[in-house]
């Protein structure tokens, strides 16, 4: 290894590791760079998943983070990608334990940032499927739009995220169930839309490469009631396909 | 899209709505390629609507081209693409290091200037500037730790860079002061070793006392301008004559007429000042 390199080793072991061995850290002004990397990194972390940040507060959750930035620093500069694992870090956090949704707020903050950033291209209009006879429309095979995220947690997530990113609190009468959201972006916004779990099978479905009708029937075979033409224009709807 | 040497400002989005409707009509913007490096959506289409309307430069803060290793190759690609797709004026980035064996550290690090370390960041702008199809200038870095095995003055070192790589500099008049507040050497020096004739962008910006140790001056970006700044900055004008100015501010990020006045105070000195080059 050449010198140069050994000295950037040494110094990135001594910025996220504490490193004492490296005689450079030992100097005050080494906690500028320390901190400074750290700062951002929070920030990254706190811009990435505002609606955790409501719920928890900017001070736990910067101190929890801390924690994760330790585990697991960046890797790609394009720091509004970052934090790819938090929410399996929170959801492995045991002092995050008696906040069981937090983890699932933190995949929908997660979901809906890499909606934010998907490619731009247009949106399969909800009346392009009209006039096709049932067999055309059986055979179809759709694409999901760049930006469409599917979303289903345990918990009631959705509705505590919603309402977390309007600031409000969340309603003392929440029905404590499994909730699903399909993320869309239409007209430069992403938007999160609370489904039933059938139409959510049926985007997944979709997604995964199968025509309408095999989408239809696999997503029947679990929820025998599912009501698939609104499903599929409840999808249409909120923009989830490409054209 | 060529720039004339006026006076520009770092892009905030929260200042998007009031540049387009009233900024003045020779208003140039810089920003950070790394937060635009996006797929699409609202993000991309809004520095799509500031190329149209504003000169552009892309100020990196993540090649990292003073590490020994080639910048990341993807990296170098995606800012490839955001050059082809704005046109900017300038595209510079830092005598500095932030990524190493997959990890990142957003911060600016230093490292003892040897004659290694020259051949790899010569090594390094020449394949930025070869991979970007155009030149681009370095900033020199604040300094907050003395380091051992210098083999080259900083100065020394950025004169050498340009004469072996063509690459342009871009010198931050109020890193040359902080640095000399925190290595105690002397920034009218500097100044004057410095190849100003390389120099493509200036900039200036607000530091502040670091809060746990009260002796360092942080580059911190997020206050006016400081008096001994803008006197640097005269000298520099004095001597070198008029470059692009941008005004960085990133912290306490105040609201666009503010900034705007803090901007006309370089367009006068620019204007007044500057030898004719």
């Amino acid at each position: 290894m050449t010198s140069l390199a050994r000295f950037q080793n040494d110094f990135a072991d001594a910025i996220y590791d504490d490193a004492r061995s490296f005689p450079l850290a030992g100097h005050a002004a080494f906690a500028v760079y320390r901190n400074t990397a750290m700062r951002a990194c929070l920030d990254a972390l706190e811009a990435n998943y505002p609606a955790v940040v409501c719920l928890v507060g900017r001070d736990w959750f910067r101190a929890v983070a801390a924690i994760h930035v330790a585990e697991s620093p960046p890797r790609d500069a394009r720091l509004f990608t970052y934090g790819d694992d938090f929410a399996d870090f929170l959801a492995a956090f045991p002092p995050a334990a008696e906040l069981p949704y937090l983890a699932d707020v933190a995949r929908l903050d997660r979901l809906s940032l890499e909606s934010l950033f998907a490619a731009d291209v247009g949106v399969l209009s909800a009346g392009s499927l009209n006039g096709l006879d049932p067999e055309a429309l059986g055979a179809l095979c759709l694409r999901l739009h760049p930006a469409t995220r599917a979303f289903a947690a345990p918990t009631p997530a959705v509705t505590i995220w919603q309402a977390s990113r309007a600031g409000l609190a969340v309603n003392e009468e929440l029905v404590w169930q499994a909730e699903f959201a399909v993320i869309t972006r239409t007209d430069l916004e992403v938007v999160v839309t609370p489904v039933s779990a059938s139409t959510l099978r049926l985007l997944n479905a979709i997604g995964a490469g199968a025509s309408l009708a095999d989408a239809a029937l696999s997503t029947l075979a679990v929820h025998p009631d599912a009501p698939i033409d609104l499903n599929l224009a409840n999808l249409l709807q909120v923009g989830a396909f490409a054209p | 899209m060529s720039m004339a040497p006026f006076a520009g400002i770092g892009f905030k989005p929260q200042h998007f709505d009031d540049a387009v409707r009233s900024a003045p009509a020779d208003l140039w913007l810089e920003v950070h390629p790394e937060n635009y490096m996006v797929d699409g959506g609202p993000r991309l289409a809004m520095l799509d609507a500031l190329a149209d309307r504003f000169p552009l430069s892309l100020h990196g803060v993540s090649l990292s081209l003073a590490a020994a290793a080639l910048p990341d190759a993807v990296q170098l690609q995606r800012l490839r693409r955001l050059i082809d797709r704005v046109q900017p004026a300038l595209v510079s980035e830092h005598l500095a290091w932030s990524s190493w064996a997959g990890r990142y550290v957003p911060d600016l690090l230093p490292f003892p200037r040897t004659h290694e370390a020259l051949e790899h960041v010569v090594r390094n702008v020449m394949h930025t500037q070869e991979r970007l199809g155009r030149k681009i200038s370095l900033e020199n870095p604040s300094h907050y730790l003395v380091l051992d095995g210098h083999d080259w003055s900083e100065t020394d070192f950025l004169a050498e860079l340009v004469r072996r790589s063509g690459c342009g500099l871009l010198l931050d008049i109020n890193n040359v002061y902080v640095s000399a507040h925190n290595l105690h050497s002397d920034a009218l020096a500097y100044l004057d070793a410095f190849p100003l004739h390389a120099v493509t962008e200036i900039h200036l910006a607000g530091h502040a006392v670091d809060e746990t140790d009260t002796t360092l001056l942080i580059d911190s970006h997020d206050a006016p301008i400081a008096d001994p700044v803008w006197s640097l900055y005269r000298h520099v004008l004095s001597r070198g004559g008029a470059r692009p100015t941008l005004i960085e501010r990133d912290g306490e990020v105040p609201a666009l007429p503010i900034l705007l006045a803090e901007r006309q105070r370089a367009n006068s000195l620019l204007t007044n000042e500057a030898v004719p080059v």
